[in-house]
């Protein structure tokens, strides 16, 4: 039986499925889904999986994620896919995916580059290995980790 | 030609654009030398944006302009110009593109070079930003081991002093490991070099750390030395014991290998001995008289060759 049917089905939403195990907290925080939503948030940590071992789903009552949301969860989550769901059905899924330019949606840990300054520009980031995560600073150079990623988002 | 238009890193000049931009550097070397003139930039404007003084960069690039024919334009003192006002780096080299056709910039934040270089058509070289790139400095370094020795592969290289913050240090490290050499990093323990850039190297050329100059002293070809700077130790005791162990002396010299050369980006303080200026090994005043056939052959060929 699938392990997931542990959390309840939620008639219109989104489930994020596949979030690596322990890393659904982040997602959370990501969306900005602290102690005060007014929406039904279910969580399932460290539920046994086929392909990740365990893994994390989690499922947002009445909430559709924006592109740069999405963006933000494959850098956490790179192999999570995600369910929209209308009235208890599946209408759409995919996968998250991490492009090679990460734009706009974390800020340089190098307090000393010009990106983190009031110059028009957004910051962007090329991805230079996706395991271990690796982002260098097209701006500065800087090679961000992924525990400096992670903190920064 | 080069491609990338822009001198931001090293990583901007191809290998084969660096042997041209060093056959061409031979060949201004010669013409400065018989004396000939030159006059392939007439017409042509150099603007030089420094966000923070160096006389001897600046001086260096200007006179590099001048002696190809060109002129130049710029400020080195931020109170005077606009900026001082809260103006944007993107808006100022704006400004600058319509006054030259090729701009240099030195600014304290890491990156300013390649925002400056976004926002311009012009060809933009990179004079130092911050603790990042110093490319002109580097292709300097990296010409005067290949002028000395002929070629860069093959020589075992001693990286000396403050590896920490010594920018110059940081781009030459990057850039030898383009190469097939040997690199031993001589600092004391507060003074090594930051992980992250041996983490770029460590895989590609051999590197060794240490805190003893003495054992690299017969092997090495080439002595990096650079500043250790005052301004970094509170206690100024430490200073001096440091710069003590670390400065190059006449004595020193004497367990190098005589073809070794001893090199030095150059304002020098304490940390080589004048005693050692007469010797066959130091190479520093001739590494410092290079900068200008360099950028000669560097703003001719971002600029389109020499017809
Ligand atoms: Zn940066």
């Amino acid at each position: 039986m699938d392990q997931t049917l542990k959390i309840s089905k939620i008639k219109d939403g989104t489930v994020i499925d596949h979030i690596p195990g322990g890393k659904s907290l982040k997602v959370l925080s990501i969306l900005n889904i602290t102690g005060h939503v007014n929406y039904t948030v279910s969580l399932g940590m460290f539920v046994q999986s086929k392909t990740l071992g365990f893994k994390d789903v989690v499922k947002i009552e009445s909430r559709f994620l924006e592109r740069d949301e999405l963006d933000r969860i494959a850098l956490v989550a790179p192999e999570a896919s995600i369910s929209k769901i209308r009235n208890y059905e599946i209408v759409e899924k995919f996968q998250v995916s991490l492009t090679d330019r990460v734009t706009d949606i974390i800020k340089c840990s190098n307090q000393n580059c010009i990106s983190n300054t009031k110059e028009p520009i957004r910051p962007e980031f090329i991805v230079k290995t996706r395991k271990p995560l690796i982002l260098t600073c097209i701006y500065c150079d800087r090679e961000m980790f992924e525990g400096e990623i992670l903190s920064n988002l | 030609m080069i491609k990338s238009r822009c001198i931001v890193s090293i990583d901007d000049v191809s290998d084969s654009e660096m042997n041209e931009i060093f056959d061409l550097t031979d060949r201004m070397n010669e013409s400065l030398e018989s004396g000939k003139s030159i006059t392939t930039m007439k017409g042509k404007i150099l603007a030089t944006l420094f966000y923070e003084p160096s006389t001897r960069t600046r001086l260096s690039f200007e006179s590099a302009m001048q002696r190809l024919g060109g002129s130049t334009l710029g400020f080195s003192d931020v109170k005077s110009s606009s900026v001082s006002k809260g103006e944007t780096l993107a808006d100022t080299v704006r400004m600058a593109e319509s006054y030259s056709d090729i701009i240099v910039i030195r600014h304290p934040l890491e990156g300013s070079a390649r925002l400056a270089s976004r926002f311009t058509a012009k060809p933009v070289i990179n004079a130092g930003d911050g603790s990042g790139q110093h490319p002109t400095q580097t292709l300097l370094d990296l010409y005067t081991m290949k002028k000395e020795f002929g070629k860069i592969d093959g020589l075992k290289i001693a990286l000396i002093g403050d590896l920490k913050y010594g920018r110059t240090v940081h781009s030459l490290l990057l850039a030898l490991s383009r190469f097939k050499v040997q690199v031993t990093l001589v600092s004391p323990p507060s003074l090594r070099i930051p992980q992250h850039i041996i983490s770029k190297v460590k895989d590609i050329i051999k590197i060794e750390e240490t805190d003893v100059i003495s054992h690299v002293l017969p092997e090495a070809d080439v002595f990096y030395a650079t500043r250790i700077q005052k301004e970094r130790f509170t206690d100024q005791n430490e200073y001096q014991s440091l710069i003590g162990s670390y400065s190059i002396d006449s004595e020193l010299v004497s367990q190098m290998k005589e073809t070794a050369i001893i090199m030095h980006p150059l304002p020098r303080v304490d940390e080589i001995n004048p005693s050692v200026d007469a010797l066959p090994q130091a190479r520093y005043f001739k590494q410092a008289y290079y900068g200008v056939p360099l950028r000669m052959a560097l703003i001719t060929l971002l600029l389109g060759g020499e017809n």
